[in-house]
């Protein structure tokens, strides 16, 4: 039974802890949120789908350095200490995060451009790699066994609520840079973009704060006062047999599903949404924002149960579910935004030109907004833009611009297909830190918890939007072909989960 | 149940394997079909990417099919062994 200043100081571990990694995935999921906006400042704009692609690379490249990240934070964290590595990665995602908000754009500065911008946000990726593993690892150090997956799933809470705010800060600054909203999105996709990314020195600088003043995790103290640390954690968590064999379960039969699973729910949703639902931009984000605060507390109670009855059956559950749902479930996503067979409300189409002279040229820009209304309520918005010569002749360009608004049912309907999918998302992530926290020794458990926790969720989770995207291309007939891929991790991670991993709860992880 | 850990060792060896060359294939047939700067760049970043993952995936099953898996450490000092 804990004392009650135990439990005080465990809270202020968790806050301080969860702080910070809320923080730094806010730091990097705000680049992700901007993607489009990014990719017409930064890379050239001769087609927008390769500009889009460009910039999910970098997204990509964000992901891909977290093993790295996992391995060079790691071996810090296991050498030097949890809680200055910790601070480390804090500083350089904060930094490199502010850095990007500076960069002028590929019109100012040229290839410079974003040769800048895909180095720093190789600096995020790598800062994140380190992030996790340490405060997984402090706030399960300081917890009692009986409490393990509870205390640690407020951590597993921050992906998500760092998503929530940086979508929610992006909204709010898309919505106040003007007294109208068209004016305000253009400002907003001009420079107002970068305001996300400077807000995060505040929040970083605060984190700063709070994180200084806590000490280091009791058990890597003991070691350190018995000369016991590791002297080479990445040989020790690689090289040694016993531990290699844990560290490639913990990826193939646990992580690399909870990374698909995960990066489905509430990524590949959205990008779903907003391209092949055609959901406008702000009901998309409104959608995920509303989803995510339904389905947030689930984290806590899976983490809760998972002290009870085991952390394996709530995650292979969780991938089970997302498996046999997940085609349903993004079947109904595109019925409910559908306007096909649905008849449309001539007497409420609106069509709208407005010709905007382009300076110092011999023609001008024609933008034709076609707004109609369909009787399950859909608002369908067509932009059409024409380049209008002297002479009266027009030549189309390629910008052809569709979205959608939904009525109330379909939006709440949209809503709780994406909080099934997030409620997914918390029966795999929620016991995942606790899971893998009790896998591994004290001496090499930033190290080798990190990397297949990354590996699963940046490699195997993070290129599940870029993939789908990918296979939509490759099999352009099939709107739903993208899902294949995470589906066919989470049945691999499934059955290797579920024959090879153990139930047990360790009650011992001071060893 | 370890029989059932142990023949499934092969069958990971197998995937692993049968993923990575369907993965490589497609990987050399579009950046034939599409010789542009971003498919190199893509493709090449999935082949590389996956490629340790791949062969750790064969070493998964290795191990499996070594028997590794029949019993899980019960404490540290086996995981350290």
């Amino acid at each position: 039974m804990q004392s009650t200043a135990e439990k005080k100081q465990i809270r202020k571990v968790i806050f301080a802890s969860s702080v910070g990694t809320l923080i730094e995935w806010y730091d990097f999921y705000i680049f992700g949120s901007l993607a489009p906006i990014i990719a017409s400042q930064f890379f050239p704009k001769t087609n927008p789908t390769a500009a889009l692609l460009s910039t999910l690379a970098t997204f990509a490249a964000g992901f891909i350095v977290r093993p790295f990240g996992a391995l060079v934070f790691g071996r810090l964290g296991d050498m030097v200490g949890r809680k200055y590595t910790f601070l480390l990665t804090l500083i350089l995602m904060g930094g490199s995060t502010f850095a990007i908000g500076l960069v002028p754009g590929y019109d100012s500065i040229g290839f410079a451009a974003p040769l800048i911008v895909l180095l720093l946000r190789l600096v995020q990726g790598l800062a994140l790699g380190g992030e996790y593993g340490g405060a997984a690892t402090y706030v399960a150090e300081h917890s009692p066994a009986e409490r393990r997956g509870y205390y640690t799933s407020w951590i597993q809470t921050t992906a998500t609520l760092g998503l929530l705010l940086s979508l929610g800060i992006i909204l709010i600054t898309r919505k106040s840079l003007a007294p109208n909203d068209a004016d305000s999105i253009k400002a907003f996709e001009d420079w107002g973009w970068r305001i996300p990314f400077w807000f995060s020195v505040v929040l970083v600088g605060m984190s700063i704060y709070i994180r200084l003043k806590m000490h280091e995790s009791p058990l890597f103290s003991k070691l350190k006062a018995e000369g016991k640390t590791s002297k080479n954690p990445i040989k020790e968590s690689l090289m040694h047999k016993g531990n290699l064999k844990m560290v490639l379960l913990s990826l193939f039969g646990a992580t690399m599903g909870q990374g698909v699973v995960w990066y489905t729910g509430q990524f590949y949703a959205q990008t779903f949404l907003e391209t092949a639902c055609k959901v406008d931009f702000e009901q998309t984000r409104t959608i995920l924002i509303w989803a995510i605060i339904f389905a947030t507390p689930l984290f806590i109670f899976f983490g809760n149960l998972s002290d009870k009855i085991g952390r394996k059956w709530i995650i292979m559950a969780g991938l089970f579910l997302a498996v046999i749902s997940y085609r349903p479930i993004y079947t109904k996503m595109l019925a409910v935004a559908s306007t096909k067979e649905v008849v449309l409300d001539e007497s409420k189409t609106k069509i709208e030109r407005v010709i905007t002279p382009a300076n110092g040229r011999d023609h001008s820009i024609q933008t034709t907004t076609t707004v109609r209304l369909y009787q399950n309520g859909i608002t369908e918005k067509l932009v059409h833009k024409d380049t209008v010569y002297a002479s009266g002749l027009e030549k189309p360009e390629s910008i052809d611009k569709l979205s959608k608004e939904l009525p109330d049912e379909g939006y709440w309907t949209m809503v709780v297909l994406i909080f099934v999918q997030i409620v997914f998302v918390t029966m795999v992530y929620g016991p995942i830190a606790a899971f893998l926290v009790e896998i591994f020794p004290t001496k090499i458990r930033y190290t080798s918890m990190s990397l297949p926790y990354h590996l699963g969720n940046g490699v195997f989770g993070g290129m599940t939007p870029f993939i789908a995207v990918l296979l939509g291309t490759l099999y352009a007939g099939d709107v739903l072909v993208g899902l294949w891929y995470p589906i066919a991790i989470a049945v691999v991670c499934l059955v290797i989960g579920t024959i090879y991993l153990s139930n047990k709860i360790d009650p011992e992880v001071n060893d | 149940m370890n029989t059932i850990k142990k023949y499934l060792g092969l069958v990971w060896i197998a995937l692993a394997v049968y993923s990575y060359s369907i993965l490589l294939k497609t990987a050399i047939e579009r950046m034939k079909l599409v010789p542009t700067t971003d498919t190199i760049i893509q493709w090449s970043i999935f082949a590389i990417i996956f490629l340790p993952i791949a062969i750790g995936f064969v070493m998964f099953g290795w191990m499996a099919f070594k028997g590794a898996y029949d019993h899980l450490p019960a404490s540290s000092d086996e995981v350290e062994d």
